[in-house]
C-alpha cells in the first residue's frame, strides 16, 4: 500500500511540476516578448511593408506572414472579415516571414506584382490556391509562377523585378524584423503594438476589439 | 560476501522494487523534460532526439505495470528499450562532440543533429541529459536483475 501512496505522489507531484512550469514559462516568455516589442517598435511597420486599409485607421493589425503557411492563408479571409467588419477602422500591414525553403521565391514574385499594381490580387490568389503550388508544405515557385501569369501580369516585367536587389533586401529586412520582435511561428500579429497573448484567432479578435474600444472613448 | 546475501536474500524484490522505482521517475523525469523542451519551450527535436524518445516515453508507462505488482521479468522488457535507446544517445553525444564527423550524420536537413540548443554549466546539453538518463537506466535494471536472481 505504501508502495502506491508512494507512486501516486510522485506521479502527481511530477505532473504537476510540468503543468506549473509550463504556466510559469509561457508567462514569462510572453512578458518579455512584449517588453522586446515594446523596445523595437520601429521593427513592426517600415516604409516599403505592404498595408490594406485606410492609412488613418486607428486600429493597426501587422501580420508577419508566408505565403506558403497554412494557418496564414485560413486566417487572412477572416482578417478581411474583421476589417470589412469595422469599415475604416483598421488598416492591415504585412511583414514578410518566408520560413518555408523556397517561400522567398514567392515573396520576390508578389513583390514583382506589386510593382504592376497587383499586390493584393496576387497574394489572394496564391493565398486561395497555396494547396496547389505548396504541396506537402513545399513551395514550388513555378507553379506559384503559373497562378499569377493568370493574372494578366506582364511576365517579362515580373522576371526582371523579382531578381532585383531592393526585393533581396526588403526580405532581409523583414526577415531581420522578425528576429528581433522574436516572431519564428506565422501568422504572428501585432495590434497597436502589442503581440497576442496567445495564438488563436479570438485572442486576435479580442485584442482588436479591446484597442477599438480604448479609441471609442 | 556472506553478508551481503544475507541482505539480498532478506527481501531482494523489495530491493528490485525501489531500484524500478528509481528508474521510473528517472525515465518520467526525461519524458516530462523532452516534452518540456519541444511543446513548451518549442525546442524542436531532430531526427536522433525522435528516436531517442521512441525509446524512452514508452519507459514511464510500462515501468509501473512491473511495479504493481512487482515483476521482475518487466526488468528485461524494460532492458530491450533502454539498451538501443543507450546506444542512440551515445552516438548522438559523440556526433555533438565532434568525434563522429558530420558527413555521416542521418539528420534530416533543417535541425542539425549536432547542434547545441542549450548548455548548462558549460558542458550539459541535451545529448547529454539523455545519454546520462539512459546510463543511469541501464544500470538500474542490471542491478536489479542481478540483485532477484534466483
Amino acid at each position: 500500500m505504501k508502495q502506491k501512496t508512494l507512486f501516486i505522489l510522485s506521479l502527481t507531484l511530477l505532473l504537476l511540476a510540468f503543468i506549473v512550469g509550463a504556466v510559469i514559462y509561457s508567462s514569462q516568455k510572453y512578458r518579455v516578448n512584449q517588453q522586446q516589442t515594446l523596445a523595437n517598435q520601429e521593427a513592426l511597420i517600415r516604409m516599403h511593408s505592404p498595408s490594406l486599409g485606410n492609412q488613418d485607421a486607428t486600429v493597426v493589425i501587422v501580420e508577419f506572414f508566408d505565403p506558403a503557411c497554412e494557418t496564414c492563408a485560413a486566417f487572412y479571409p477572416r482578417v478581411k472579415e474583421l476589417m470589412s467588419a469595422n469599415p475604416g477602422r483598421i488598416r492591415l500591414v504585412l511583414r514578410y516571414a518566408p520560413f518555408h525553403n523556397g517561400s522567398d521565391k514567392v515573396v520576390a514574385m508578389l513583390e514583382g506584382a506589386r510593382r504592376q499594381g497587383k499586390f493584393w490580387p496576387a497574394l489572394e490568389s496564391l493565398l486561395a490556391s497555396q494547396a496547389e503550388w505548396s504541396p506537402h508544405h513545399t513551395p514550388q515557385p513555378a507553379l506559384a509562377w503559373k497562378r499569377l501569369e493568370a493574372l494578366g501580369l506582364n511576365s517579362e516585367q515580373l522576371m526582371v523585378d523579382m531578381t532585383r536587389p531592393e526585393i533581396a533586401n526588403l526580405i532581409a529586412q523583414d526577415l531581420a524584423d522578425a528576429r528581433s520582435l522574436s516572431v519564428t511561428m506565422t501568422p504572428e500579429y501585432f495590434v497597436n503594438g502589442r503581440p497576442l497573448p496567445s495564438f488563436g484567432f479570438e485572442q486576435l479578435t479580442q485584442l482588436v476589439k479591446d484597442e477599438l474600444q480604448k479609441t471609442r472613448k | 560476501m556472506n553478508a551481503r546475501y544475507r541482505f539480498k536474500s532478506a527481501n531482494p524484490d523489495a530491493e528490485a522494487w525501489a531500484l524500478i522505482f528509481a528508474a521510473w521517475l528517472i525515465a518520467s523525469i526525461a519524458t516530462l523534460g523532452a516534452l518540456f523542451l519541444g511543446e513548451v519551450m518549442g525546442v524542436p527535436p531532430c531526427n536522433l532526439c525522435w528516436y531517442q524518445r521512441i525509446f524512452m516515453f514508452p519507459l514511464m508507462l510500462i515501468l509501473p505495470l512491473g511495479l504493481f505488482p512487482f515483476d521482475r521479468r518487466m526488468i528485461r522488457y524494460a532492458m530491450v528499450l533502454a539498451g538501443p535507446g543507450w546506444l542512440i544517445a551515445l552516438f548522438h553525444q559523440l556526433l555533438a562532440l565532434g568525434v563522429i564527423p558530420e558527413s555521416i550524420k542521418p539528420c534530416m536537413p533543417g535541425i542539425p543533429c549536432s547542434e547545441t540548443t542549450l548548455r548548462w554549466f558549460g558542458f550539459v546539453t541535451i545529448p547529454t541529459l539523455s545519454l546520462a538518463a539512459f546510463s543511469v537506466l541501464l544500470s538500474l535494471f542490471a542491478i536489479a536483475l542481478f540483485r532477484t536472481r534466483t
